[in-house]
């Protein structure tokens, strides 16, 4: 039953179709970008989310989760990549959930679930330490002190950063700068003594920050998972957080494409619609194909984290790298269709363009992971 | 679910107690059985093996039993045709009456016509070929000309079909003839079964540039057909063509993953053929282009899981109707990889200098070429799916 949604995933799916196109359309995300909004999402919207279950979808039932599966995370996710929704949920109920359920022990679990489920939680991963995603390269030191540890360093491009109450930060605590080994997650509150945000604004009109670490004291009950051993809970979270991510862009991808398909079909030049050129019948028909293929893929990669997870590393390096492609032709090919009226700011189109380009570099651009499936497969 | 399980079990206790070690290799084409008069068996073996699916019913499961089938689901179906794989038996026979001819007899045939073709297919006794194409009717296929005429108590057909796979060894032909010429273009067309022994019917094969000659062209010569070969209705035809269609892409779509050549996997000539660094590929351009083929593939496989899945559940999608496009355009992808990884050892024709499977992927390489063209060229399927998935207006040009 991987391949096809059930009744139930269909249900949701069509649920979370229908509260995204009224609460939180394109027209929601123009008006934060517009007004500055120093937050970047609606809390009232995220409210409205955690009470429908979103943040909790994954979570087991006994920390007041939905326990509906991966699947039904990568459904909602879907829509929201269709109506650009800006909200917590892939930081904190993806991200953040899984760090938590894969590498928290049963006290953490207990302190920090059940807050999370309600939306009371929100968390950021805050990893990479320059311009390109290299997940082990981790300079941040975090130094053993009695009880505590001690975190210094700089850390770029943490999605929901500034917003977040709590980072997971990933930092060295022994070992050699790109060695996967010597890696501990710490959980650290973002309002910690000696931490400082500073929030970038990017194309996607998104939440991104860098944070700066300067003798930054936790005590070491806020390790998440084993400490020198943190590699283990973050390559499979990452891998989470890239298939969830990737159905945020099949929504994306599937809204952009449809919008220009629409637009095919109204558009007058030379006295017929722009739709009846074979020019553009064959690129729309090529990208259909290449919809089909990724469909097939976000399908497999969502059911494989609850029923195979063995198998997530290459998937989720197929449906990332894919993906990242899929969306990067997609939003291209639907600002040429539409023309001069594409390159406005007025048409939405633009905001899928950008919003794509943010997504094709978090958690690994298409370099990265053409690398780490032919690494995979043995060659 | 459990009933499908016990299933798996008896037809792996089958299969184990049934099929001969030596069809358990990997096929060649010399070893593939096509059935027909014109057609022996390449071993004793493979004969044995055969009529042991025949009797079980195993040649075509899914058929109805009072035609030689098994009368299984396409579950069921599944199940054999995944045992089989599982212990690399060979598929006992081949051909386009199992793959195409007969699933349009089912739907569109009269009770006569499938108790004489469909048994006759699952015994070996038919070989069948397409006629379909004619040299002016290639991509635009209603504008073909072959012509039937109504003589009253037979057909009289005159004309020519062009890429009639292998129609010097087959026994019939299923035929697109015009049967009203006044008619616009797919209207006045019918389905017509003509018998290749019959007098005014000749075949010539056409040389490729694999070098091989699989395909022929088959003349018409005041060929006679009885009124009862007619499938469907008179001027019809189009509608029992267009479902056969949708059989010769889906098969096509997925030939290059059951390909009964030795298809060589690029993955694998890459460790065979390239150097390597560190684990990788050092030609960072073969390896980017080889990994791009390997996802293709993965996601190819899994679409075709995809639309067996949404078959079973009864949920439509466009997936079948892009399959065709991928399934060729990515077997083209992996033969001029394979070029790439070979360097001169991948150019090899024939004789000295070159292993037997060198010059087979060569020759390969060049039949790819053909596989975007028939049945209906991927300039076609794009055609198709702008207007049936995207509905775009009808092109001017």
């Amino acid at each position: 039953m991987a391949l096809v949604l059930n009744e139930e995933q269909r249900l949701l799916r069509d649920t979370a179709r229908e509260f995204l196109s009224k609460q939180a359309p394109v027209s929601a995300l123009r008006k934060l970008r517009d007004d500055r909004d120093p937050l970047g999402y609606d809390p009232g919207l995220w409210q409205q989310m955690t009470e429908l279950g979103w943040a909790s979808i994954i979570l087991p039932e006994e920390y007041g989760g939905l326990d509906f599966g991966f699947t039904g995370l990568g459904v909602i996710l879907e829509e929201c990549g269709r109506t650009l929704a800006a909200s917590p949920l892939l930081a904190t109920a993806a991200v953040g959930a899984s760090a938590i359920l894969l590498g928290g022990n049963s006290e953490q679990k207990q302190a920090l679930l059940p807050s999370l489920a309600t939306g009371k939680l929100s968390l950021a991963l805050a990893l990479e330490e320059s311009h390109h995603h290299r997940p082990h390269t981790i300079s941040t030191r975090a130094r053993r002190e009695g009880d505590d540890f001690i975190i210094d360093g700089h850390k770029v491009f943490v999605a929901d950063g500034h917003s977040a109450d709590q980072l997971i930060v990933v930092a060295r605590s022994s070992g050699e700068s790109a060695d996967p080994q010597g890696l501990t997650l710490l959980l650290v509150a973002r309002d910690a003594q000696g931490l400082s945000c500073q929030r970038t604004l990017m194309a996607d009109s998104r939440n991104a920050a860098n944070i700066q670490f300067e003798q930054v004291r936790v005590n070491a009950d806020c390790v998440l998972g084993e400490i020198d051993q943190g590699w283990h809970v973050l390559e499979p979270v990452l891998d989470r957080g890239r298939v969830a991510l990737a159905a945020e862009m099949m929504g994306l991808a599937l809204e952009a494409f449809e919008r220009t398909i629409a637009y095919l079909k109204e558009r007058k030049q030379f006295g017929v619609f722009i739709g009846s050129f074979q020019a553009l019948q064959h690129r729309s028909a090529q990208l259909q194909a290449e919809l089909e293929l990724c469909r097939s893929v976000i399908l497999q990669a969502l059911s494989c984290v609850d029923e195979t997870p063995e198998q997530l590393p290459l998937l989720a390096s197929l449906a990332k790298a894919r993906l990242n492609e899929l969306v990067k032709i997609v939003t291209n090919e639907a600002v040429q269709m539409h023309g001069g009226i594409g390159v406005t700011d007025e048409l939405e189109i633009g905001f899928f363009l950008k919003r794509a380009r943010v997504q094709m570099q978090l958690f690994g651009d298409t370099g990265f992971h053409k690398d780490r499936y032919a690494t995979l497969c043995g060659y | 679910m459990q009933d499908l399980d016990s299933f798996r079990q008896q037809v792996r206790q089958w299969l184990e107690a049934n099929c001969p070690q030596s069809q358990r290799q990997p096929i060649t084409p010399q070893d593939q059985y096509w059935g027909g008069r014109r057609s022996t068996f390449p071993s004793a073996d493979a004969r044995l093996w055969f009529e042991r699916m025949r009797e079980q019913g195993w040649i075509v499961p899914e058929w109805p039993t009072e035609y030689g089938g098994g009368g299984l689901s396409d579950e069921q179906a599944r199940v054999i045709k995944q045992e089989m794989k599982r212990i690399k038996a060979r598929t006992p026979l081949y051909g386009i009456g199992i793959w195409m001819l007969g699933p349009a007899l089912l739907e569109y045939g009269n009770e006569a016509q499938k108790q004489q073709h469909l048994p006759a297919i699952i015994n070996g006794a038919s070989r069948w070929a397409q006629g379909y194409s004619e040299p002016g009717a290639g991509s635009d296929l209603a504008s073909l000309q072959c012509k039937a005429e109504d003589m009253g108590d037979h057909f009289l057909v005159n004309g020519s079909k062009i890429w009639t796979t292998a129609a010097d060894r087959c026994d019939w032909i299923f035929c697109l003839v015009r049967t009203d010429p006044l008619a616009k273009q797919q209207e006045g067309i019918s389905f017509l079964l003509i018998d290749m022994d019959d007098p005014g019917v000749s075949t010539t094969p056409i040389a490729l540039i694999s070098g091989e000659s699989e395909f022929c062209q088959t003349f018409f010569d005041n060929v006679k057909v009885p009124k009862d070969n007619l499938v469907g209705e008179l001027n019809k035809g189009w509608s029992v063509a267009k479902a056969l269609l949708v059989h010769e892409r889906k098969l096509m779509a997925e030939m290059g993953s059951d390909s009964p050549r030795q298809v060589v996997a690029p993955n694998a000539a890459a460790r065979q053929y390239l150097e390597f660094e560190q684990g990788k590929i050092a030609d960072a351009r073969i390896r980017s282009d080889l990994v791009d083929y390997d996802m293709t593939m993965h996601a190819i496989g899994l679409t075709h899981f995809r639309c067996f899945e949404e078959k079973t559940h009864k949920l439509r999608s466009a997936a079948p109707l892009v399959m065709k496009l991928v399934g060729t355009e990515a077997e083209k992808t992996r033969s001029e990889l394979l070029l790439a990884i070979m360097g001169s050892r991948g150019l090899g024709w024939e004789g000295e200098g070159f292993s037997a499977q060198e010059i087979d992927t060569l020759r390969l390489w060049a039949m790819s070429k053909a596989m975007t063209i028939a049945g209906g060229s991927s300039e076609v399927q794009l055609n198709v799916i702008a207007k049936s998935v995207l509905e775009l207006p009808q092109s001017k040009g």
